[in-house]
């Protein structure tokens, strides 16, 4: 028996050595090496071509690897980026940008007027299937060509020598700018993306005319860059190799945040955030963001159709203040209208029972239920639809309870796989209260008001308001600014009688920011150029 | 033995041709489209990125043009990762599953039989009962909970091992993703094992080799171990299937750009072809390994000889 002993001990032994040895033949990393910037991206980018991206991360990782005409300071101010100056003509329909001579490719190739002409008819080319080509919608003749009428040749847009760009308006647009701040309108390299084609976008092949290059692209893991030598502005970039991870878990990203191998995060996890808050307080950075959390109607349908004052009860019951404070908690703003608060040149109208306290409120709706044919004897019936998710549930909870005790309000909750609640919104079937949100495109109320005009697609409550429309209209061909605000205000006052969504509460950005972190701001769009951060620990070994 | 192999490869064709049309329906019937998202598209531009991915023409018909690709050899392009094929990202992706999913099982399998053998030989003692319960308790935690405590120990707090995958090099970061996943094979295999080699033990030709005066490490080595692996070996089918869904939880866990975590980021962007790519992969390769499941009994037990 002895010798069983010895020998399975042996064994066992050997499993164990074979563990051991396999943890240790790795170089252990002892943290980031100097000048590295490692960062928390929440999915992969699905493409890095310019012209076909469409998420938020895609653009985060372009802002780094490209540059458009215009672009940000850290703390979000639009500032010249690849043209060094513009100029705009006095009936805002003309734009005349002038390209910086020093701007260069990553392989030394001149960044000339003529390749931002090719990719804007790139990005409206139906060809090219461009998600965004709505994006410059009002660029000359951009429409026609990408319902295919016209040839992309004939958009607005033209280089009249290799550092001028003229670009012609159907209408005054005054957001125009923050535009070709979008990495959809940045350049690609004609002449490179003519030789590889579907290759353009692998690592060593993708040119960049921004602050870095692209290293390596491994799908579902890691994007690697490093500084650009070339570009324009080189001598300002202090870090010189920036990793986007991608971490699609907020709780693996934390615990690779706390083990010290990532610096920014791209989310903070809400169950460790009161906890972070304690722990961590200088490292938490949550700022206001340009996104409104609703709940939408369906108007095709009973019983919201054509009925204003049980809209109207439903949304004044909904306790926002409790819900921002015990249910997302992380600082959101409670949402009294629809344009966010932050938005550039604007003053966001706000729902007439903002200022009543929350009974005040719940009295008015019950009078309102009454009117629009509901009470105790004959208590509305309805169905809420939302993504399966911790928080959208948490969120319809409460508001079914507030309904219910409230108003007497019979509420259904149903859950769906996102994309199965994205189908049943659009065809406005079997709908009746969906969640819903709205990210803004561009840093103006704009890009708020407009998905509510009437066959806008993403309208999906189906609101149609002629007054709405007529104000959009109005306010669209205003080249004066203050004039055009008015006419933007005056509509989500509009909307706000009108109650055909309700807006819940206001997004706001969140991340974990190391100490070695250098030039962060936070700032309402959420950009972060990695060119704009330097590292305190690098500076001291350099 | 070479006849029989082509036979079962012949006979596995039909099974695949109806996974791939099985599949092919399912992905299409789930409800909303690959470039569904909440901020919709003009109908133009719809109708373009529909043209593009040939999403405009009838179902039959894209049923068809994709067969014609499959049976070349191409998988077709990935709808979320627009800049990459089906095949690249599997190609990628494949060998990441494989060396983890086969270390784990080397794991389970070394440490499960020595724990298994060890508690039969030394039956109804405490250590006994010790690796019993550590092996219950193995079989009764999920993985998406060791994983994160192992991580928050040896790589948070203790700084032992990274916490991720991305940029972290060697094969460090390997170890906590492995443990993850082979520990509740560890503990199947070792009840198995134990369960197995008290039978064998209490078996009459293991009567018969003590009486001829042969020790217990000499019977174990010679006698006993190789019927008691039977039960293990007919497992083998079973762990890897558990290993290639655990391997789903754990690359999300770690982050590690492995096939479940495409398949499962494909579902619910509803990527129809890389779905559909990755269920062929899966389906031809579960096809050849119970092939090669069987061949293998052949050669352990040769009571199972095919003609």
């Amino acid at each position: 028996m002895k010798h069983v002993r010895a020998g399975l001990f042996a064994i066992s032994a050997a499993a164990v050595l074979a563990v051991a040895l396999c943890s240790c033949s790795g170089p252990r990393q002892q943290g980031p090496a100097p000048s590295v910037l490692n960062r928390g991206l929440p999915s992969d980018p699905e493409s890095l071509d310019p012209q076909k991206i469409r998420s938020v991360q895609a653009g985060e990782v372009l802002r780094d690897i490209g540059e458009g005409l215009a672009g940000y300071t850290p703390s979000g101010d639009l500032i010249p980026a690849a043209a060094e100056s513009w100029t705009m003509s006095d009936d805002g329909l003309t734009y005349t940008f002038t390209i910086r001579s020093e701007a260069r490719w990553s392989n030394g190739d001149a960044v000339t007027a003529e390749q931002f002409a090719f990719s804007l008819r790139r990005l409206v080319d139906p060809a090219t299937a461009a998600f965004n080509a709505h994006l410059v919608g009002d660029i000359v003749n951009a429409g026609a060509i990408s319902s295919g009428e016209m040839p992309p040749a004939a958009l607005g847009v033209e280089a009249t020598d290799s550092q001028t760009l003229v670009i012609t308006l159907n209408q005054p647009t005054p957001y125009f700018l923050s535009l070709v701040t979008y990495p959809s309108t940045f350049p690609v390299h004609p002449g490179l993306l003519a030789e590889h084609g579907g290759a353009y976008t692998r690592a060593g092949t993708l040119p960049s005319n921004g602050a870095y290059k692209l290293d390596a692209w491994e799908p579902g893991s890691v994007l690697k860059l490093s500084r650009n030598e070339q570009y324009w502005n080189n001598a300002a970039t202090a870090i010189d190799t920036v990793n986007h991870h991608v971490l699609t878990q907020e709780m693996t990203e934390l615990s690779r945040y706390r083990a010290g191998e990532i610096q920014i995060t791209g989310a903070i996890p809400p169950d460790s955030f009161e906890q972070l808050r304690e722990e961590r307080p200088e490292e938490m950075h949550i700022a206001p963001y340009l996104g409104v959390y609703y709940y939408g109607f369906n108007l095709s349908k009973p019983p919201f159709k054509d009925n204003r004052p049980l809209r109207e009860a439903l949304s004044m019951a909904i306790d926002r203040d409790v819900l921002v404070a015990n249910i997302t908690g992380r600082g959101e703003a409670p949402a009294y209208s629809w344009v966010p608060p932050g938005v550039a040149n604007y003053e966001p109208r706000r729902f007439a029972y903002a200022g009543q306290s929350q009974d005040e409120r719940n009295a008015h709706a019950r009078r309102l239920m009454v009117e629009a044919g509901y009470g105790p004897d004959n208590p509305l019936q309805i169905e809420l639809r939302y993504n399966t998710s911790d928080t959208q549930q948490r969120i319809a909870l409460a508001v079914q309870s507030m309904w219910r005790d409230a108003l007497a309000v019979e509420t259904t909750l149903i859950n769906e796989e996102f994309q199965v609640l994205l189908a049943n919104m659009r065809a406005a079937e079997v709908t009746q209260i969906f969640r819903s949100s709205w990210i803004g495109d561009y840093n103006d109320a704009h890009t708020f008001l407009n998905i509510l005009q009437t066959g806008n697609p993403s309208n999906t409550p189906l609101y149609a308001s002629k007054e709405y429309d007529e104000l959009m209209r109005k306010a669209a061909t205003q080249v004066d600014p203050k004039a055009r605000r008015l006419y933007l205000e005056e509509a989500e006052r509009v909307l706000l009688t009108d109650h055909p969504v309700i807006p819940i509460y206001f997004y706001v950005s969140k991340h974990l920011v190391g100490p070695d972190v250098v030039g962060w701001e936070d700032n309402v769009l959420d950009y972060h150029y990695s060119q704009h951060l330097s590292l305190a620990s690098s500076d001291a070994t350099h | 033995m070479l006849r029989y192999a082509l036979l079962r490869l012949l006979g596995a064709i039909p099974t695949l041709l109806l996974v791939v049309v099985l599949a092919f329906l399912m992905v299409h019937a789930a409800p909303g489209g690959p470039f569904d998202a909440e901020r919709a598209l003009p109908a133009e531009i719809e109708a373009n990125i529909a043209a593009a991915y040939y999403l405009d023409e009838p179902l039959h018909q894209q049923f068809i043009r994709y067969l014609t690709g499959v049976l070349q050899g191409d998988l077709g392009p990935s709808y979320r990762y627009r800049d990459h094929t089906v095949s690249e990202l599997i190609a990628t992706a494949f060998p990441l599953s494989l060396k983890l999913g086969a270390t784990a099982m080397l794991l389970a399998i070394v440490v499960g039989v020595v724990a298994g053998s060890f508690a039969a030989l030394r039956r109804n003692t405490g250590l006994d009962r010790f690796v019993m319960a550590l092996a219950m308790t193995g079989i009764s935690i999920p993985v998406f909970v060791i994983a994160p405590v192992l991580v928050l120990l040896l790589a948070v707090k203790l700084q032992w091992l990274p916490a991720g995958w991305s940029g972290n090099e060697g094969a460090a970061r390997f170890v906590l993703p492995v443990i993850a996943l082979a520990l509740p094979q560890i503990a199947y295999v070792a009840r198995l094992t134990r369960a197995s080699m008290i039978d064998v033990l209490a078996s009459d030709f293991v009567r018969t080799a003590r009486a001829q005066g042969l020790g217990t490490i000499a019977i174990v080595r010679y006698h006993a171990l190789k019927p008691a692996m039977l039960p293990v070996l007919s497992y083998m089918g079973p762990a890897i299937a558990a290993i290639l869904t655990g391997s789903v939880v754990v690359e999300e866990i770690f982050g590690i750009p492995g096939l479940g975590q495409f398949f499962v980021r494909g579902a619910l962007n509803r990527d129809y072809t890389l779905v559909l790519g990755i269920v062929i992969f899966y389906a031809t390769l579960l096809v050849l390994l119970n092939l090669v499941v069987d061949i293998l009994y052949g050669a352990i037990d040769p009571r199972i000889r095919h003609r």
